[in-house]
């Protein structure tokens, strides 16, 4: 599985179709994007801390636990950190898999651990003043599920 | 000496992302307690241990962690990745 955390953007569209291209056999593959969202209309930049060194290590680990746990015949994960406008991509998974429902149960799990287990924080800046975004306790609770 | 890194909302309560700490504590529940009376920035940090997580060596931890041949400890909230 790659792993990759950086700070400049990236083309999902392109990252899939390579991804996909590199999984010959695969039957299924799933994706996940999570883009820079501005629920309040006001947010001018959000900016993503990181701990470099532990971050690369923890999605490995994530990415390990996954590969241990499904039979996958490939698995991708980015994340970005740095400034971000609104409408940016933040990070991408994607899976592959044999059939649908192993590609997609692990994408879940990728994400779920990479919610509360990968050493990132968000912190949203907006006219009115920079705020970090709160862990949420489903994030936690939806790892019980695995 | 220890490598004491701050992240998020604790970097900025206590002002800075690293320092070497010159320490004799055993764990890191008393690495906190001598941080907690250096200064009040430090005791703000730290005042709700709940709302914190700790990271030994870059790996997830916890307050009863032992320090013996420790090399770094990170101090954070909880993460909000994805």
């Amino acid at each position: 599985m790659e792993v990759r955390v950086q700070s400049a953007p990236f083309r999902p569209g392109e990252e899939l179709d390579a991804f996909t291209a590199a999984v010959p056999g695969a039957g299924a593959v799933v994706s996940f994007t999570g883009i820079v969202r501005d629920d309040s209309g006001t947010l001018a930049e959000m900016v993503i801390e990181h701990y470099p060194g532990m971050t690369e290590a923890a999605l490995t680990q994530i990415a390990e636990d996954a590969q241990a746990r499904w039979s996958l015949s490939g698995g991708l994960i980015i994340h970005r950190f740095g400034v971000l406008a609104p409408g940016e991509q933040i990070m991408m998974v994607a899976t592959a898999a044999r059939h649908r429902q192993v590609a997609f149960e692990a994408a879940e799990f990728l994400m779920d651990y990479l919610k509360s287990r990968a050493p990132f924080w968000k912190k949203e800046r907006t006219a009115t003043g920079d705020a970090w975004v709160a862990a949420k306790d489903s994030d936690e609770a939806s790892l019980d599920r695995w | 000496m220890i490598d004491v890194l701050y992240f998020a909302w604790v970097r900025e309560r206590i002002g800075l992302p690293k320092e070497r700490v010159e320490t004799g504590a055993q764990t890191v529940a008393d690495l906190v307690e001598e941080l907690r009376q250096r200064e009040a920035r430090y005791a703000a940090a730290f005042e709700d241990l709940s709302a914190l997580r700790v990271a030994v060596d870059q790996e997830l931890s916890d307050f009863d962690a032992p320090l013996s041949g420790v090399r770094e400890v990170a101090f954070f909230p909880p993460m909000t990745g994805g």
